[in-house]
């Protein structure tokens, strides 16, 4: 089976500073593909380049079947990809945001009303469907922002720290959506450093200073390094220390 | 296709959450327009005249009474001695001072010439010339008078020449029937160019255009669905503005309203491409408002709004190659007060074109989905 993302020592410069810096890894269709590491470990500019915000320095990857380098615009019409920095439009409503990415992303205009019926019962957020996004609490913008980023139902979706800053109940409630993609038949590929999170995933990759360092299942790599939770297989990779 | 109707819908949506920039869009340049034409003004008036008046007969009481017939004149009373004269112009009382000598009724009728004095303070050099000019008509006026009335007792002198000044498409010479025009063309800069590239950039910093860059929409689509609601505010000011002028200012347009429209509309699409190309060169608002500013300064002053183009150093001329408002304010103030026709300014309509399409192909080469 063809995979979703795939990359042959992809690597991202930035001068002198490697961000990002021969990674190896392939990402099977439908699973969730966790993408662990520090701040600044280069989980956000590998993402970048597999969106095809970024130009690789060097490397190779294709994302849905398509190159990174010639076939970037194809590759945007096959994925989603919410970011770190919330990317809905604060002035407008739940509504008109839905609408105008739906626009954005090719769907017929007759589909958008159903879809955004959808999207709202879904989340239930029907009661604020006609306020501006700006007075929504943190939480329900990124279930929000989540939906809109699948709203051309893409095969493979981009989650740059999708939880930041929100309450566990309300990440609870985002990991059933992410399940709900994946179940079906979205890839789904996360960054986080919140380590209860690596363990919903069905593969960890960990990077560490632009270097891929693990990549397994998380009973595999906690097995792997004797350890019993990931937060501790983390600590061994990125400080080199064992916290036991 | 149908996703820049999705932008241009957005962007209008986003502009009626904004009341207060839709506001400000509109009535700022308007009040510009207003208060440009009205108060930056070249117009000498209210000259304050005094005068030393050392002869105290008829001649020299007629020609003071010429003084006071103009309006640009204003008659602030009689000085004793040049003395009081140069107290006058020190304290600023007096622009000139208009000396009569003793016995200028008598040289003047018995020896045929005789000669008076303008004391001037020409602090404000312009100003002061444009004074002296005055005041040189008024005193030949006198004199052809004085002639006229005396060639029957000496007949063979030899009819002066009298040079008459008509003064074509702006007849009374008002300072506001040059400015109009200009000031109109002015006003889209400030939409078209400052406000479209702060829109973009504002994405930029938010964070939706990294949003909009993984979607997959196409140069072309951004660049149209950012452009054309600006275009269209654009339009809406320019239609004010016209109104302005020609009930407010009363400023009739001699040349094709619809001409005036085709060049609103090439000037506007010219600086949504020079608003689009600094959104793509600033990483965020201050760096866009600086080189806006930078520009529009630059842009304004070598314009030839305010003083005439030709009379600036060779260099600013070439300068002025570049400059867009240069020739849509020469076209301005031709179509609107001359009545000139497409053929009449069809070199600057094509300098336009020219510089809008080059604008645009840099804007959308710099615009980059992928960097």
């Amino acid at each position: 089976m063809e995979k979703a993302v795939s990359t042959n020592q992809l690597t991202r410069k930035f001068g002198s500073f490697i961000a990002t810096d021969a990674i190896t890894f392939d990402v099977n269709q439908g699973e969730i593909f966790g993408f662990l590491g520090a701040n600044g470990a280069g989980k956000t500019t590998a993402m970048r380049m597999l969106c095809g915000l970024l130009k690789p320095s060097s490397g190779e990857a294709t994302v849905a079947g398509f190159d990174v380098y010639r076939q970037s615009e194809k590759i945007k019409q096959n994925i989603g990809y919410m970011s770190q920095r919330f990317s809905l439009y604060e002035d407008l409503t739940v509504r008109e945001n839905i609408r105008f990415y739906g626009g954005i992303y090719g769907l017929r205009r007759a589909d958008i009303p159903t879809k955004t019926d959808q999207i709202l019962q879904k989340l239930g957020i029907e009661s604020v469907a006609d306020s501006l996004v700006a007075s929504l609490p943190l939480g329900w913008k990124q279930k929000l922002a989540f939906s809109v980023a699948l709203i051309h139902e893409p095969k493979i979706v981009f989650l740059d720290e999708p939880t930041g800053g929100v309450d566990p109940i309300t990440r609870r409630q985002f990991w059933d959506l992410i399940y709900e993609a994946a179940h079906n038949g979205t890839t789904v590929f996360v960054t986080t450093h919140y380590m209860d999170e690596a363990e919903y995933c069905n593969r960890v990759s960990i990077m560490v200073d632009g270097k891929m360092k693990a990549l397994d299942t998380p009973a595999g790599l906690k097995t792997a390094y004797g350890v019993d939770s990931m937060d501790a297989v983390f600590q061994i990779l990125a400080r080199g220390t064992s916290t036991k | 296709m149908n996703r820049i109707r999705y932008m241009v819908e957005k962007e209008i949506q986003q502009l009626r959450r904004n009341p207060v920039l839709l506001r400000i869009m509109l009535a700022a340049p308007i009040m510009q327009l207003i208060l440009l034409s009205y108060a930056a003004n070249y117009e000498v008036k209210n000259l304050n005249i005094a005068v030393v008046d050392g002869d105290h007969t008829t001649y020299s009481q007629r020609l003071v009474g010429k003084f006071r017939y103009l309006d640009n004149f204003r008659m602030t009373g009689y000085l004793a001695s040049d003395k009081q004269a140069r107290q006058t112009l020190l304290a600023g009382d007096a622009d000139l001072v208009l000396v009569i000598p003793p016995h200028f009724e008598r040289d003047l009728a018995k020896e045929g010439n005789t000669s008076v004095q303008l004391l001037l303070n020409a602090i404000d050099g312009s100003k002061a010339g444009i004074a002296n000019g005055y005041a040189t008509a008024i005193i030949r006026d006198f004199n052809a008078d004085i002639r006229a009335e005396t060639s029957a007792v000496a007949p063979g002198t030899i009819p002066a020449l009298d040079i008459e000044n008509q003064y074509w498409y702006n007849p009374k010479l008002e300072y506001k029937t040059f400015m109009v025009p200009g000031v109109l063309f002015e006003l889209l800069i400030l939409v078209g160019g400052l406000v479209s590239a702060l829109n973009i950039v504002r994405e930029k910093e938010i964070g939706t255009m990294e949003q909009l860059n993984v979607t997959p929409i196409r140069k072309h689509e951004f660049i149209l669905g950012k452009s054309i609601p600006f275009v269209l505010i654009g339009l809406v000011l320019f239609t004010v503005g016209l109104l302005l002028g020609r009930f407010l200012f009363q400023i009739r347009i001699e040349g094709s309203v619809a001409l005036m429209y085709v060049f609103a509309l090439l000037f506007l699409i010219l600086c949504v491409g020079l608003g689009l190309l600094i959104s793509t060169l600033a990483d965020n608002q201050q760096q866009a408002l600086f080189v806006s500013f930078f520009l529009l300064v630059l842009f304004i002053l070598l314009s030839g709004l305010f003083a005439s183009t030709e009379n600036m150093p060779e260099w600013a001329q070439w300068l002025n190659i570049l400059n867009p408002l240069k020739y849509i304010i020469e076209v301005g103030r031709n179509v609107m007060l001359k009545g000139s026709t497409f053929r009449d300014v069809s070199r600057p309509f094509f300098v336009l074109a020219g510089m809008a399409i080059g604008l645009l192909l840099l804007a959308s080469w710099r615009y980059r989905k992928t960097v």
